[in-house]
């Protein structure tokens, strides 16, 4: 029996393949949307070296450009960046997630969505896209990279995220079935991830193209790209590759300093700590404190609160422009933070209950946003 | 009591003599094919030229960029089986899967991936599969393999797997060196494995290096120890090399910008270092080296050394100069130490950048009237390629456009104009023998890297406090100065599901060498 050739839900013309270039410049982007985690994004950007020389394509849609009924999996990686660099994938963990989900919906699958485009996050979902023949949507959940599942965007504005498949490198398959709140599903799936091993992918319920395209952050992918394209580009016309950062994301060089005191540990999968930097330059004689739960959250100068998530804190190499993730963080190191804003969809009284300071342990902290890319133009 | 510094280059073997922060006397010999008697020749030189007595030498402290050189040239590089222990975990990337094709074909690309490993919280990812291990060790013969690496998924948590391995594969090859990961690196897989594939293939180099060494100081009939220097700037017994030869990488570039701050009495300022093959161009801050931040390229591989942020480009005083279809190409192919036999103006008949500074009339050695002959437009196109290439990294060194001085150090610094872009550059005295200066003042490590339990009192605090003084006080036994120690890394990782809540810590300090009455 011949099986009946799938219909597409889009018009192939309007792919964009991604090139070898475009996937150097997305993990410098993605790594600067990590604001310190998500993992690095170097060794997905492997994996889709290895896809394309396999023969796979990397193809990237808008999400407008899909017709709205289409299914859409949104799909990221789950664990302690830490293991991750010592543990790698094998590989197939993503594809595998998708088979599982279309058997247990019986339906195929239209196209992939990217969970974070921060980190590691950014890449994964484009190799599950790749092996699978399917194009990702140009968008994600989270405009940047956060600890927990229930932060994304999706969650936020009313998907129900289970059911889900989650499968670890051994060739586990777990299926939440039902999960009463988004909370508990990242609860049980934490549970879950610290006894494989400490890192899985999960892809989420599907969800219809139209919801991915009104609540999705738009334009993940092409922004990632420039920005990374930005740093590529300033350091070889000998530029300031940080400002060249600030001015595509309306970003801020906030402090200049050389970390002093960084302390981590691991709980429950989380890397969790605090880091101390002296300043330099224009800064010299300041202190700041950066706050990481795996990712940057809490900036502070002289003891001071000055910027909260779920604005971007990002750390740069002073001298090279590119990102630096939380567990390549090392005394001495020289780093240049930004503070760049975040999407408005991250900005709402129903986002900033999930995603603003007390959802990260600090009720004491009001968000205060950084003017907006829109509001500095204005 | 005096102190020796040897540097071994690609083109050149340079000496000095210390006592206390004078530099007595320093030569140049040429690098020999053998070693040996280019540092013969050197010490004798440099001997003569201070008039010491040879018995009150203290220590010789040689520094050596032979192993970076041939990763770089990819010479003398053996075929390595590169054995992972980790699956099903990283079966999608292989060993050396981000490397250069053509380094990768010439370790023989025999990677070996096996299923075993441990997950971070000590359980096993799988047994380890012995059978496997067995059947390479039957590959590994029928190849003829020289050497072996393993690489196990979260050894620095346990070593039980690389040890069995080791001995398994030592069993069925009997004397088969073998390398293991968690000697090498630290976290980060590919990064370490990389490291682990790269030393073992260096393995018959650095045995035949380091004996070479120590017949040459015989020779000579100087008694004092020998020290190699490695990357971070500080002394390694010349034995342990013959097992770690790649931690002896970047340790030229440290030293020639230790030399160059030493010499210069500068302490900001873009350090270019023109050797024979290679120039490598980095930014003093404060005195010290700038470390890099992030991963380092070796010759294109990417490992997780800490080391000084250096970058390096396939130009030396022995490159290749060669007239194509798409233009003029300077590098990486260099006549190295054979610079003074095979050059135009040395009455050779290879065209290389040396003879293009003489013909542009930058420098004046060799015979001028030997390289008359060559193409006028030529030797214009290479002159402005050699300034482009130094001017380019000079400016990707630059901390910030506040206007530094430029030091040029390096018997090819011949190469170097007076002005790079807007920046002067600056020649010290000794100048040529920056890199063996910067090994005579190498420093005295002391280092500890264990797990400390948090209990009975102990805080993470008290516990750095301990690391630090154990590390001090290893530093002083090997022969550092107290008061000049300093702690150039502090790293405490904890480890989650052991008891009493335990973190790794790793503290490394160093100091100036004394003690021994210099």
């Amino acid at each position: 029996m011949v099986a009946e050739p799938r219909k597409l839900k889009y018009d192939e013309a309007n792919l964009r393949t991604l090139t070898v270039g475009d996937l150097d410049a997305l993990e410098i982007g993605a790594g600067i949307l990590g604001t310190g985690g998500g993992g690095n994004p170097y060794q997905g950007k492997l994996l889709a070296l290895e896809a394309i020389k396999a023969g796979y394509e990397l193809k990237i849609l808008g999400t407008d450009q899909i017709e709205p009924d289409a299914l859409c999996m949104s799909i990221g990686g789950i664990g302690a960046p830490v293991v991750g660099t010592e543990r790698l994938r094998e590989g197939r963990e993503g594809l595998r997630c998708l088979r599982a989900m279309e058997d247990l919906i019986r339906q195929p699958i239209d196209a992939i969505v990217c969970e974070e485009i921060g980190g590691a996050n950014a890449i994964n979902p484009l190799v599950t896209a790749a092996l699978g023949g399917l194009p990702i949507l140009d968008c994600d959940g989270m405009g940047r990279a956060f600890p927990e599942m229930q932060m994304t965007t999706f969650s936020i504005y009313g998907h129900s995220s289970t059911p889900s498949v989650m499968c670890d490198l051994h060739g586990n398959a777990v299926i939440f079935s039902h999960a009463v709140s988004e909370v508990w599903h990242e609860r049980m799936a934490r549970a879950c991830v610290v006894a494989q091993g400490g890192g899985a992918m999960l892809a989420t319920a599907p969800m219809q193209a139209h919801f991915v395209h009104r609540y999705g952050i738009p334009k993940s992918y092409t922004k990632a790209i420039a920005l990374g394209q930005a740093v590529i580009d300033a350091r070889k016309a000998q530029e300031d590759p940080i400002a060249a950062v600030c001015a595509l994301e309306g970003g801020r060089r906030v402090f200049n300093g050389k970390i002093t005191d960084l302390k981590r540990h691991l709980r429950g999968g989380f890397a969790v700590g605090e880091m101390e930097l002296a300043g330099f330059d224009d800064c010299t004689g300041q202190t700041a404190g950066v706050a990481i739960q795996n990712e940057f959250l809490i900036f502070r100068r002289n003891g001071k609160v000055e910027v909260t998530v779920p604005d971007l804190i990002v750390l740069l190499d002073v001298d090279t422009g590119y990102p630096i993730t939380t567990e390549m963080l090392r005394y001495g190191q020289r780093v240049a933070v930004l503070a760049i804003p975040c999407h408005d969809l991250l900005r709402s009284a129903q986002a900033l209950e999930v995603v603003g300071p007390k959802a990260f342990g600090y009720p004491e902290l009001t968000f205060s946003p950084l003017p907006s890319i829109a509001s500095q133009a204005a | 009591m005096y102190r020796v510094g040897i540097d071994v280059g690609g083109t050149n073997t340079d000496a000095v003599v210390l006592e206390g922060k004078t530099v007595l006397a320093g030569v140049k010999a040429s690098t020999t094919e053998d070693v040996t008697s280019g540092v013969i020749e050197a010490l004798e030189k440099v001997i003569e030229a201070s008039g010491i007595d040879r018995q009150r030498i203290a220590g010789v402290m040689i520094g050596t960029t032979h192993f970076t050189n041939a990763v770089i040239e990819r010479r003398h590089m053996e075929e390595v089986a590169a054995i992972r222990l980790g699956l099903p975990s990283g079966a999608g990337l292989p060993p050396m899967v981000d490397w250069p094709d053509d380094i990768r074909e010439i370790v023989g690309n025999h990677g070996y991936q096996v299923r075993g490993g441990y997950e971070f919280d000590g359980r096993e990812i799988a047994p380890l599969d012995e059978d496997e291990i067995v059947r390479i060790a039957g590959d590994i013969r029928a190849k003829g393999l020289k050497a072996a690496s393993v690489t196990c998924v979260f050894s620095g948590i346990n070593d039980a797997m690389e040890q069995r391995t080791k001995e398994i594969l030592q069993q069925h090859c009997p004397g088969l060196p073998v390398v293991m990961s968690k000697d090498i690196g630290r976290h980060g897989l590919l990064a370490r494995e990389s490291a682990a594939i790269m030393n073992a293939s260096l393995l018959s180099l650095a045995d035949r290096t380091v004996a070479a060494f120590g017949k040459a100081l015989e020779t000579a009939g100087i008694t004092a120890p020998f020290y190699i220097t490695q990357n971070d700037g500080t002394l390694m017994a010349a034995d342990v090399v013959r097992s770690f030869p790649v931690l002896t990488f970047a340790s030229g570039p440290t030293n020639s910008m230790r030399g160059a701050a030493f010499l210069t009495g500068l302490k900001d300022a873009v350090v270019v270092d023109v050797g024979g093959t290679t120039s490598d161009v980095g930014s003093l801050s404060h005195g010290f080296p700038r470390q890099a931040s992030t991963t380092v390229d070796i010759g294109g591989v990417r490992t997780n050394f800490r080391m000084p942020d250096v970058f390096s480009i396939g130009l030396g005083g022995g490159s290749l100069v060669v007239e194509g279809d798409k233009g003029v190409t300077i590098g990486p192919k260099s006549v190295g130490y054979r610079v003074r036999q095979d050059a135009l103006c040395f009455g050779g008949s290879t065209l290389t950048t040396t003879d293009i500074a003489v013909a542009s009339g930058k420098a004046d050695i060799g015979d001028k009237a030997l390289v008359a002959g060559v193409d006028k437009a030529l030797v214009e196109a290479a002159a402005k390629k050699i300034d482009a290439m130094l001017e380019a990294c000079v400016e990707r060194s630059r901390i910030s456009s506040t206007p530094v001085p430029v030091i040029a150090v390096g018997g090819g610094s011949i190469l170097m104009p007076d002005k790079i872009g807007d920046l002067d550059v600056i020649r010290p005295d000794n100048f040529a023998v920056a890199n063996a200066v910067g090994a005579a003042i190498a420093q005295i490590s002391g280092e500890t890297d264990r797990v400390f339990s948090l209990i009975d009192g102990r805080t993470r605090e008290s516990a750095l406090a301990e690391a630090e003084a154990e590390a001090r006080e290893k530093a002083i036994a090997a022969g550092a100065v107290a008061e000049t120690l300093e702690v150039i890394e502090r790293e405490d990782t904890p480890l989650a599901y052991l008891p009493g809540n335990a973190t790794r810590i790793h503290v490394k300090v160093v100091g100036e060498m004394g003690g021994h009455g210099g």
